[in-house]
């Protein structure tokens, strides 16, 4: 599995890396990741031909292109079928819950990450 | 003891009687001084006793002198007098007389031999002085007559104007008390202005103090979702390490590997641990009511901070749909040796706040007109001038017209629609500039954008 992780937190990748050190150990997942919506758009851009199917996980305030945005981007134009995207959104705001459904999230993520859940949604058990 | 010659008290009597009666009437001497009227009055009884006296008791030089002892008095009451509006003509026409004829009295008594040889010629002075003294008394009763006349004319117009006077001071009355009402009714007004304008300012830092909740919320998830995160990882991290260690296969190079990862983590806690406690304390800062404690600032950092809870509050306020809500860049460009200044920092933070809020509000509703190639953006950078450090909050908005300038830093203007702005923002950023003894200033080019220049001295207050 491919995940594309879209965060201007750069302290993101570091995380990611070690709460998947094992699944990126063992090939089941690698991840790339995008500081901003611009980014993550140049990436899908380039990995178009790709067949492998993409998870993305966005970040929905970003300075410049916004999470919802960037998802709106990835649901219209991008060739069918869209990848997967997963929206991380602040505990409790309802509103960019509601328009990221809308524009077509398929999943959502609170800030703070819970890895667990997260390893849950992607059928990776986690067995420690 | 000698006889009482009555003929003679009569007519002086009468005569003295007559004089001063005139000479009264002539000078009104009775409205100007009483005192003098009282002996003037009685001056016929004094005449007449004292002649009396003089007659009994022989002695003849005054009986026979007594017309030159009433003209001294005469000459005494016109001294008395001489400031008196009729004075002067008396004077001219008695003058002559009184002085001739008390000198001739000298003179008879002195050189009585010439005055004899020359009797006829003192006879002619002396009836030239009468008809002189006549003429002009005549002359003066006319004149003061008509001076008389005049005078009530005088007087009638002079009670016409008083008149018209109190009419005008009636006036001027009634009119001051309808201004003191009105100046009442001001003052009231304006002492409800001024609660209104508190009330006004109240909410003004509320609102903003909303908008910055909005941005820490948003800005503080993001610090403790690495705090939280690190942490577990380094608990499971240690437990993995424990592991190894229990097998004791001696895998060094992976141990190694992961306790360099543990310590990495417990920094990155460290870090943004730190983060969130400076986030926390920024809002405390703020929803302080500013009272003013100086301290030495890194104007850098907290432009930068506030430019970041500027974003995402508005970020987190606008609910739009997802094509249409906010958005825009910013860059920074800050003096890296930009030395610290002394200054209320959450009070030039609020300023900061207001010109992020206001510059991406007008970014933000450009790029709503969907124009090409346009890229809202907003530019903040710092810089040391002399003794003055500047710094500029810029944007590429549609600018503000030359007349709508000069007017954004009073109170309660503002171009947003109504209830979207206070119109307070920029009068109290303005105000809190001031208070730091520097200067605000807007530059702008319509269609280009605007640029606000905040000059703060380096060694201030």
């Amino acid at each position: 599995m491919k995940i594309l992780v879209v965060d201007d937190e750069k302290d993101m990748q570091m995380l990611f890396e070690q709460r998947f050190r094992k699944e990126i150990r063992a090939n089941i997942i690698t991840f790339a990741f995008a500081f901003s919506g611009e980014e993550a758009l140049e990436y899908l851009n380039q990995h178009e031909h790709e067949h492998e199917a993409v998870l993305i996980l966005s970040d929905i305030n970003m300075p410049g292109m916004s999470g919802l945005q960037l998802l709106e981007r990835i649901k219209q134009k991008l060739p069918k079928p869209p990848p997967v995207v997963m929206m991380i959104t602040a505990y409790g705001d309802k509103e960019n819950y509601e328009m990221a459904k809308s524009l077509g999230a398929d999943d959502f993520l609170n800030k703070p990450i819970d890895f667990t859940l997260l390893k849950q949604k992607l059928n990776l058990s986690d067995n420690g | 003891m000698n006889a009482i010659d009555y003929s003679q008290l009569t007519i002086w009597g009468g005569t003295t009687y007559g004089v001063m009666l005139f000479l009264s009437r002539f000078l009104e001497i009775e409205n100007r001084s009483p005192a003098l009227y009282r002996f003037m009055k009685s001056a016929w009884f004094v005449a007449v006793l004292f002649l009396a006296s003089c007659q009994v008791l022989g002695i003849d030089s005054i009986t026979e002198h007594f017309l030159e002892v009433l003209l001294l008095v005469v000459l005494y009451i016109l001294n008395k007098t001489k400031d008196y509006p009729n004075a002067r003509k008396l004077n001219i026409a008695l003058l002559p007389y009184i002085i001739f004829t008390v000198l001739f009295a000298f003179l008879a008594w002195l050189v009585p031999k010439f005055m004899n040889r020359n009797d006829n010629a003192i006879d002619s002075i002396n009836s030239f002085l009468i008809c002189w003294m006549i003429g002009f008394v005549i002359y003066a009763q006319k004149y003061d007559k008509k001076e008389k006349e005049h005078r009530k004319k005088e007087e009638a117009e002079r009670q016409l104007l008083e008149n018209k006077k109190n009419e005008l001071e009636y006036q001027v009355a009634q009119r001051t008390a309808e201004l003191t009402k009105q100046k009442d009714e001001l003052e009231h007004a304006l002492a409800e202005l001024k609660l209104t304008q508190n009330l006004l300012i109240q909410s003004e830092k509320l609102a903003s103090l909303g908008e910055l909740t909005a941005g820490i919320a948003h800005e503080i998830q993001n610090p403790l979702n690495f705090v939280n995160n690190f942490a577990e990882l380094s608990v499971e991290l240690i437990e993995e390490l424990k592991a190894e260690g229990l097998k004791g296969d001696g895998k060094r190079d992976e141990e190694l590997e992961l306790m360099d990862d543990i310590i990495q983590n417990l920094e990155k806690i460290n870090h943004h641990g730190k983060r969130a406690s400076s986030i926390v304390k920024g809002m405390l800062e703020h929803s302080r009511t500013s009272t003013g404690d100086l301290q030495l600032t890194d104007i850098n950092a907290l432009a930068d901070e506030y430019l970041r809870l500027s974003y995402h509050g508005l970020r987190a306020k606008d609910k739009g749909d997802a094509t249409t809500r906010f958005n825009a860049d910013f860059v920074t460009n800050f003096d890296a040796n930009l030395p610290q200044i002394k200054c209320v920092s959450q009070d030039i933070g609020r300023v900061l706040l207001n010109l992020y809020n206001n510059g991406f509000y007008e970014v933000y509703q450009k790029s709503k007109l969907n124009l090409p190639n346009y890229n809202p953006m907003l530019e903040v950078s710092t810089m040391a001038k002399g003794k003055h450090i500047l710094i500029k909050v810029k944007d590429n908005a549609n600018g503000i017209p030359n007349e709508i300038a000069q007017k954004i830093f009073q109170p309660f203007f503002t171009t947003k629609p109504t209830g979207q702005g206070t119109g307070l923002g920029l009068s109290l950023s303005f105000d809190i500039i001031k208070a730091h003894g520097g200067d605000i200033k807007v530059e702008s080019q319509p269609g280009v954008g605007t640029e606000f220049i905040i000059t703060l001295p380096q060694n201030n207050l």
